[in-house]
C-alpha cells in the first residue's frame, strides 16, 4: 500500500483531479442543460414532454462504450468528447426529477401564486423550484454518482482520470492498479455524494423556524 | 358579469347565461350543490378562467382588455386548500402581494404587522412559518395574506370547507367583520347554507351553471324560487325561518266577532248564538279594543248586569298585527289561551288568532310545503302570493 502510494501518488493525484474535473463538468453542463428544460417541460403539453423524456432515456440506454467510441468521429478523443458522453448520461436523472419534483408541487400552491398575481416565471422562481428544489438534487446527486462511475471508462478515448489505472491493470494483470484506480473511483463517488447531500439539506426550503 | 358562459373543452357546459351585478361593498355568495359551476364562475372574476362568452366588467371596466396579472394583484384570492407558501415565513406570506407590486419594505413590514393584529394573532408568528400554526390559524394568514395589497374586490372559494365548526365560525366573523368594517366586496363560494345566510348581502342559488335565484338571505327564506332553492334551504331551516319572518297580521283570522260596550247582554247573547262562538271581543264604535266578555259572564250576570260594559273583562291579553309570530306564538301558548285579539298601532281590534290558527302555524312549520299549504292558504295566501312574483335570476 504505502509502497503503491510512493510509486503513483503523484500520478494518482492528477489522475484523481482529471476525474473530478471531467465529471464536474459534464455534471454542470447535465444540471444547465437539464434543469431549465425540466422546469419548461411542465409549461409545455404532456406529448411533448413524453417525447422529450423518451429521448432522454433512449440515450441513456446506449452502452457506454459504445457511446464514447461514438464520440470519437465527432469530436476526436481526449477529455472533450469524454465530457460530452458523460454529459449525455447525466441528462435523464437530473430531467426526470426536476420535471417530476415541479410536477409535484402541490397544485394549490401554484393556483394561490397564480391566483395571486405571480407571472409564470415568478411562480416557477419563488415557489415550484424551491418546493421542488429536493427532488431535484436528488436527481443530480444520481447523475453525479453515475458520472464519476462511467468516467473511468473515459480513459479509454484517451481522457486520463483514474480510468487510466484500472485499464492498466488490466492489461498487464496488475491487481493493484485496478485496486488503485477503482477505489479511489468509489471514495470519489461517496465524497461528492456526501458533498451532494449537504447541498440538497441547503436548497431545500425551511419550513419551520430554527 | 353579462350574460357569462363557460364551455369546458371537451363540451361540458359549467356556466350558463350568468347575470350578475355586485355593488361595492356586498357580500355575494355562490350556493349550489358541487358541479352547479360556482367556481367556474368565480375563477372567471380573476381571469383563472377564460369565459367562452360573455363580459366581466370591473368598475366598468371589462376585465378581458386587462393584463391578467395586473388584474389577480388587485383581487384577493383565498381557496380552500389555504395555499399559504409553506417555504415562506408567515410575512412573507402575508406580503407575498405587496412584494409583487414591489412596496418598499417598510410599508411591507407596517402592513404585516397590521394584518396580523386584524386577526389578532401575536406578532412574533409573523417570523413562524405556516406549518407552525393550526389550521385555522393559517387560514386566518390566508384570508389578511387576500387583502395585504388594499385589494377592494376578495374572492374566496369555501375557504372554511375543511375547518372544525368553532374555527369556522370565528372566521365567518372576521369576514364578515371585515366586510362591514373596511368595506370589501366579496365574492364568497360556499356549498353551506347556514353559512351562506349568515355571511350575505346577497344569495346567489346556482345548479346545472345557472343562476336559480338571486335575493338576500330574508328573501332566500322567505321566498325560494324553486323547490330545488327550497330543497337547498332545506325543511329545518325552512321551519325556523316561516315564523321568524311571519307576523300575526299574516295568520290571524280578519273580521272578529266583537260589540260594543253600550249593547244590551240579550243582543250579545243573540250575537254568540248567531255566530256560534261563546266569547265575544269589545270594542268602541271607533273600533278600539276595550275588552271581552265570556258565555260564563253573561250566564253568571244576566240578572244583575243589563249592559255589555258592565261585565266585561278590560284586562285582557293582546298582541299587535306587526309583531313576529316567532315572538308571540310561545307566549300565547304558554298562557293556554283560547282566542287572542290582535290590534293594529292604534289599538283597533284587527282580527283574532284562534287556538285553531295556531295549530295552522305550528302544523306548517313542521311539515309545510305542498300538501299543507291547500289547508292553510287561507292563513297565510298574503305570502304566497309574493313568492310567486319572487323569481329571481336576474341582476
Ligand atoms: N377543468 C375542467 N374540465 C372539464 N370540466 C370541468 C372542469 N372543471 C370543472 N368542470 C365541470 O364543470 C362543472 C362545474 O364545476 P365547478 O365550477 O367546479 O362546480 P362547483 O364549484 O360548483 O362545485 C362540473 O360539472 C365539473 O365537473
Ligand atoms: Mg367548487
Amino acid at each position: 500500500m504505502m509502497s503503491f502510494l510512493q510509486t503513483y501518488g503523484a500520478q494518482l493525484l492528477l489522475k484523481t483531479w482529471q476525474h473530478l474535473y471531467i465529471s464536474a463538468i459534464a455534471l454542470l453542463l447535465g444540471v444547465i442543460v437539464a434543469v431549465p428544460i425540466g422546469v419548461l417541460l411542465t409549461r409545455a403539453n404532456d406529448t411533448v414532454a413524453n417525447v422529450v423524456m423518451s429521448i432522454a432515456s433512449m440515450l441513456q440506454t446506449i452502452p457506454a462504450m459504445a457511446l464514447l467510441a461514438l464520440m470519437i468521429p465527432f469530436f476526436g478523443i481526449g477529455s472533450v468528447p469524454a465530457i460530452i458522453a458523460l454529459f449525455i448520461y447525466s441528462l435523464l436523472p437530473i430531467l426526470r426529477n426536476t420535471y417530476l419534483g415541479m410536477k409535484d408541487v402541490e397544485p394549490a400552491l401554484i393556483d394561490a401564486a397564480k391566483g395571486m398575481g405571480m407571472t409564470s416565471g415568478q411562480s416557477i422562481i419563488k415557489v415550484e423550484v424551491p418546493m421542488a428544489a429536493p427532488v431535484i438534487m436528488a436527481g443530480i446527486r444520481l447523475s453525479a454518482t453515475y458520472v464519476i462511475a462511467w468516467a473511468a471508462l473515459a480513459s479509454y478515448i484517451g481522457a486520463g482520470g483514474l480510468g487510466d489505472f484500472i485499464f492498466n491493470g488490466l492489461n498487464l494483470y496488475r491487481t493493484d492498479l485496478i485496486l488503485g484506480g477503482s477505489i479511489p473511483v468509489i471514495i470519489l463517488a461517496l465524497v461528492v455524494d456526501w458533498l451532494l447531500g449537504k447541498l440538497e439539506a441547503a436548497v431545500t426550503p425551511r419550513t419551520t423556524q430554527a | 358579469m353579462e350574460h357569462l358562459n363557460k364551455t369546458y373543452p371537451g363540451g361540458k357546459v359549467a356556466v350558463e347565461d350568468f347575470n350578475l351585478e355586485i355593488e361595492k361593498g356586498e357580500f355575494v355568495c355562490f350556493i349550489g350543490t358541487s358541479g352547479s359551476g360556482k367556481t367556474t364562475t368565480m375563477r372567471m372574476i380573476n381571469r383563472m378562467l377564460s369565459q367562452t362568452s360573455g363580459t366581466i366588467k370591473l368598475n366598468g371596466e371589462d376585465i378581458g382588455k386587462m393584463d391578467p396579472v395586473k388584474l389577480r394583484r388587485q383581487i384577493g384570492y383565498v381557496i380552500q386548500n389555504i395555499g399559504l407558501m409553506p417555504h415562506m415565513t408567515i410575512r412573507d406570506n402575508i406580503t407575498l402581494v405587496p412584494r409583487l407590486l414591489k412596496w418598499p419594505q417598510e410599508k411591507m413590514n407596517e402592513r404585516a404587522k397590521e394584518m396580523i393584529k386584524l386577526v389578532e394573532l401575536p406578532e412574533d408568528y409573523l417570523d413562524r412559518y405556516p406549518s407552525q400554526l393550526s389550521g385555522g390559524q393559517q387560514q386566518r394568514i390566508g384570508v389578511v395574506r387576500a387583502l395585504a395589497a388594499d385589494q377592494d374586490l376578495v374572492l374566496m372559494d369555501e375557504p372554511f370547507g375543511a375547518l372544525d365548526p368553532i374555527t369556522r365560525e370565528a372566521l365567518q366573523d372576521l369576514v364578515k367583520d371585515l366586510q362591514e368594517r373596511l368595506g370589501k366586496t366579496f365574492v364568497f363560494v360556499t356549498h353551506d347554507m347556514d353559512e351562506a345566510l349568515k355571511l350575505s348581502t346577497r344569495i346567489v342559488v346556482m345548479d346545472g351553471g345557472k343562476i336559480m335565484q338571486v335575493d338576500t338571505p330574508d328573501g332566500i327564506l322567505r321566498h325560494p324560487a324553486n323547490e330545488f332553492v327550497e330543497n337547498l334551504i332545506g325543511k329545518d331551516r325552512l321551519i325556523q325561518a316561516r315564523p321568524s319572518i311571519t307576523t300575526v297580521g299574516q295568520v290571524m283570522l280578519k273580521d272578529p266577532i266583537a260589540t260594543t260596550p253600550g249593547k244590551s247582554l240579550t243582543d250579545a247573547l243573540r250575537l254568540m248564538h248567531d255566530k256560534r262562538v261563546d266569547s265575544l271581543l269589545v270594542t268602541d264604535e271607533a273600533g278600539i279594543l276595550k275588552g271581552v266578555i265570556g258565555i260564563e259572564d253573561v250566564d253568571y250576570n244576566f240578572n244583575s248586569a243589563t249592559s255589555v260594559s258592565d261585565i266585561m273583562k278590560k284586562d285582557l291579553f293582546y298582541v299587535q298585527s306587526s309583531s313576529l309570530i316567532r315572538d308571540t306564538v310561545e307566549r300565547i301558548l304558554k298562557r293556554g289561551l283560547k282566542n287572542i285579539p290582535v290590534v293594529d298601532d292604534n289599538h283597533r281590534l284587527v282580527g283574532i288568532v284562534t287556538r285553531a290558527t295556531l295549530v295552522d302555524i305550528v302544523y306548517d312549520a313542521l311539515w309545510g310545503d305542498e300538501e299543507a299549504d291547500e289547508e292553510t292558504n287561507n292563513i297565510h295566501h298574503g305570502e304566497d302570493a309574493d313568492s310567486a312574483s319572487a323569481k329571481g335570476g336576474e341582476a
